[in-house]
């Protein structure tokens, strides 16, 4: 147990917890964010992906205490309302089936359009290859990752 | 309009009524799935007045409805309150979407399963608007004291044209709600439909892209513990010791034990199907420290030898049937030897017309060809898990569970509570693909919560769920076909084996296109579970079928398309075996392959150089006909687009309807060409992503265009019926790509495409 120093979205939280756990788990189980999901645990799926500062990283492989001074921000702290232009993007296209793992995608895309503002289609599928669907929504999230480049 | 009789009697509609309006509605408001979605946008009533167990209309013209059955991803949540809503005649921007919970009183068939939820909940979710618009008009009809054939409705007004009276639907909401439900109701005609057919968004939405709680995963309680399993780590395997010691006194582990799933003399429902029984449960305050005291659990393992299993029968005498394991520990190396060779051994016949032996003893060219698919896992991206409070005499039970209503008689007598001390709470589920129908972690997390005294998640780590397999099985079939010296199909042979069951469906096409016509089927037994999964055995044969058929025209010197057609005439015309013996409709199949025909361009020239493949099958009602074009991309085949022409009949959520033929073509070509479970000495080969191979962005069609046959036919199943087909066109633009045939699925192995 340690105590460990974390700011997410905008918020600075003091946790007295085991500095190895994984970020994913301290949004999840430590501060009820639960926006970003587990999938897969060893960052072959992207369900949990997260931005910290403007990199989209994995959480479920990253110690929280690797962090440092570093922010987080999680879908929850994406935007206040929904409306980042990708959020709007997803809902426009209609993306999402189960939902599962579209937090992830649209973290992951937020990110991308933040470093690459025009991503071709090439550029999509190699930032997005990380992010599985079981449900099959590719040819709809890249649409929507156009529409919100835009 | 139509006038119908309501199947519903008044005591039905008070019973509803008085459930719905009582604390159930409140108990269960805590889910944020069941938040009202357009809270923000909506003004909320001062009060809600019930109309039926499945609405209630607001003072202010707000309605609220029920979506009844457990939503995997395929929309239900949306689309079933449509339909009630197009009946209701309101506008859908006034309606609010609550996923109803487990009520066996109120809703039928709360189960999301075989691509029926709206097929079969059609006629009576009508109803329940329609019978709810009566009641609104028949308030204004006595208020106004005017005939209530002179009352008209639109979006939500009632209206009375001759008097120049309105009304909106919440001024007489409670008027309405205390009136008898009437015994006949109009229904509308298709072409007067609003809501039906016209694009709506889907209600969750907003709480997706948001990132709110609603799948199972998501439930967190106030002092909730959670909990993971280990199980044995091959199939034919069982606990021998537990040493525990250490991993006891780690932080946050409340307790390391042994548990039965299920009680050694229970007799199992279908859905009760699990691969172990006896595992090692762990329970800790955090999801980490229980993954981390997981490791230090130290476990040793024996074989189980041969076990039966018994399972509910209405015909036995006893009531219930064994089923029969074999002990040993399987691998696929003996798997793919048993498929390949036993099949002639064992086939038996299951429908046979004309003389085929005959028709192959005369054939100028016999063609032989066999097909095989692995074991598949189903990685529904959020891994299995439920949460259970179970207390003395309640119990409170949430989660992804397919089938609610089975899995309550699976808790109660695990618990030893009647059935109405357990509440049973959906959430919006991470995928189920068929996989969410077997509920035995329903069961162990409220096993666990009991014996805890506490509320209990249970989660499965991705390793426990991808090698907790309820699979779909390994499957393998040789199709013959008999040409004469024209190069006449005169004769048509399918064997279809697998383990533990065979994916044959010995009366759909080409049954009944072929005077000589020959199906048999054949199945090994295993100690590897298998179960439902997306398209059960059509997500096989129909690639198979459909690869053969491709090469039989190919031999036969005719069209693809033309092969098919023509032997769906002949199916038409002059139907082989009795035509109800025939489990297609060979017209809609016809049309679905015309159209995808047409939409391709398939006869235009410019496409005549392109990798195209074609495929079409029938499976849960719904017909889809396929063409794939591949492209050479740096080596590699790329799939440019796919054209799907699809009868589903009515369509009742456009867009959504093409995002669920968009997602199951991609599942298909993803799980065609690269997914497959492979074991050894019992164990699983693949336990996570990084060597289960699931399909992903770059290898998704680059386009996909969706059709459908217009329709006044009632809606079939949508779920799985697009999924089968792809493979078969994947296959056959393959071989026009790069000259060879594929055979055995995953078609791509260490990146290359396997012949
Ligand atoms: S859960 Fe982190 S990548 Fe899958
Ligand atoms: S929407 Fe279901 S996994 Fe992506």
């Amino acid at each position: 147990m340690a105590t460990v120093n974390i700011k997410v979205n905008g918020k600075q939280h003091s946790l007295e917890i085991d500095p190895s756990t994984p970020l994913l788990w301290v949004l999840r189980d430590h501060l009820n964010l639960v926006g970003a999901k587990y999938g897969c645990g060893i960052a072959m799926c992207g369900s949990c992906t997260v931005h910290v500062g403007d990199i989209a990283i994995r959480s479920c492989v990253m110690p929280v205490s690797q962090l440092g001074t570093q922010e987080v921000t999680t879908i929850e702290g994406l935007s206040e309302k929904g409306d980042h232009p990708v959020q709007k993007a997803w809902i426009e296209h209609d993306v999402p089936q189960c939902g599962y793992c579209q937090a992830g995608q649209i973290m992951n895309a937020a990110a991308l359009l933040k470093s690459n503002p025009n991503p071709s289609d090439e550029d999509i599928e190699s930032a997005m290859h990380g992010n599985i669907c079981r449900c099959g929504t590719y040819t709809r999230i890249k649409a929507a990752i156009k529409t919100a480049s835009k | 309009m139509t006038r119908v009789k309501t199947k519903y009697n008044r005591r039905d509609f008070i019973k509803s009524s008085a459930i719905a309006g009582g604390g159930l509605m409140l108990s269960f408001s805590w889910l944020a799935s069941c938040k009202p979605e357009k809270i923000d946008i909506l003004e909320m009533p001062d009060e809600w007045f019930e109309l039926n167990g499945f609405l209630k209309v607001g003072n202010n013209g707000v309605v609220s409805i029920m979506s009844p059955n457990p939503e995997i991803g395929q929309n239900v949540k949306t689309s079933m309150p449509m339909i009630v809503a197009e009946e209701l005649d309101v506008d859908w921007a006034n309606v609010l979407v609550e996923q109803a919970p487990l009520n066996t009183d109120i809703f039928s068939r709360q189960l999301a399963g075989g691509s029926q939820s709206i097929r079969q909940g059609w006629d009576s979710l009508r109803m329940v608007g329609a019978t709810a618009r009566q009641m609104l008009k028949q308030a204004a009809a006595d208020l106004w004291e005017v005939p209530l054939a002179e009352i008209t409705t639109s979006n939500g007004v009632v209206m009375h044209e001759a008097s120049g009276k309105k009304a909106g639907y919440g001024e007489m909401a409670n008027a309405a709600s205390q009136l008898d439900v009437p015994e006949e109701v109009e229904l509308k005609e298709v072409k007067d439909f609003k809501i039906i057919g016209h694009s709506q968004k889907n209600v969750d939405g907003p709480d997706i892209v948001m990132g709110k709680p609603l799948f199972g995963l998501d439930v967190y309680r106030e002092g909730m513990l959670v909990a993971m399993l280990i199980h044995p780590p091959a199939f034919g395997m069982r606990i021998k010791d537990l040493n525990a010691n250490s991993a006891k006194s780690m932080p946050g582990i409340k307790d390391v034990y042994v548990m039965n799933a299920y009680p050694e003399d229970y007799i199992k429902q279908w859905s009760d199907i699990t691969a172990f029984n006896e595992m090692v449960v762990i329970v800790g305050e955090t999801t980490w420290q229980v993954m981390q005291a997981k490791k230090a659990v130290r476990v040793t393992w024996e074989e189980q030898g041969e076990f039966v299993d018994y399972f509910e029968s209405g015909s036995s005498p006893d009531g219930k049937y064994p089923v029969t394991y074999p002990g040993a520990l399987e691998s696929t190396a003996a798997h793919k030897k048993d498929l390949a060779s036993l099949g002639e051994k064992l086939a038996e016949e299951v429908r046979k017309d004309g003389d085929p032996e005959v028709a192959f003893r005369n054939a100028d060219q016999i063609i032989e060809r066999s097909y095989s698919a692995p074991f598949l896992a189903h990685n529904c991206m959020e891994p299995m898990n439920f949460f259970a409070d179970v207390q003395d005499d309640y119990a409170e039970l949430v989660g992804p569970i397919q089938t609610p209503e089975y899995m309550e008689k699976s808790a109660s007598a695990r618990l030893g509570l009647p059935l109405e001390k357990i509440d049973i709470k959906m959430t919006r589920m991470g995928g189920g693909f068929g996989r969410r129908l077997y509920g035995h972690f329903l069961v162990e997390a409220a096993a666990i919560s009991q014996k805890m005294k506490s509320p209990v998640k249970l989660v499965y780590s991705r390793e426990d769920d991808m090698t907790f397999g309820t699979y779909r099985p390994a499957y393998y079939a040789t199709y013959r076909a008999a040409l004469d010296e024209n190069k006449q199909l005169i004769g048509f042979q399918v064997r279809a084996g697998g383990i533990p069951s065979g994916p044959l469906f010995a009366n759909r096409f080409p049954a009944g296109a072929i005077d000589n016509y020959l199906a048999e089927s054949w199945s090994v037994d295993s100690n590897v579970t298998t179960g439902a999964f997306r398209a059960p055995r059509s997500n096989f044969i129909a690639g198979a079928e459909q690869s053969f058929l491709d090469e039989l025209a190919e031999a036969m010197g005719k069209d693809p398309f033309d092969l098919r057609l023509e032997l769906l005439d002949r199916a038409k015309t002059d139907p082989v075996g009795k035509p109800e013996e025939n489990d297609y409709d060979p017209e809609r199949y016809a049309g679905v392959l015309q159209l995808a025909r047409e939409k391709s361009g398939w006869d235009k020239p410019e496409n005549s150089d392109k990798s195209r493949g074609v495929s079409a099958y029938y499976c849960h009602n719904s017909y889809v006909a396929n063409v794939l074009d591949l492209v050479l991309e740096d080596g590699q085949a790329r799939v440019d687009r796919v054209c799907c022409a699809v009868d589903c009949g009515i369509v009742v959520n456009p867009d959504a309807a093409v995002n669920m033929v968009e997602g199951g073509t991609v599942d298909g070509i993803g799980h065609a060409m690269y997914s497959g479970l492979s074991f050894r000495e019992g164990k699983p080969d693949q336990k996570n992503f990084d060597t289960y191979r699931l399909i992903r962005h770059a290898e998704a069609p680059k386009s996909i265009d969706v059709h459908f046959v217009e329709s006044e036919i009632k809606p079939t199943g949508l779920g799985e019926p697009p999924f089968p087909p792809i493979m078969g066109a994947l296959a056959n633009a393959l071989y026009r790509l790069n000259g060879k045939r594929v055979y055995h699925q995953p078609f791509v192995s260490d990146g290359q495409i396997l012949g």
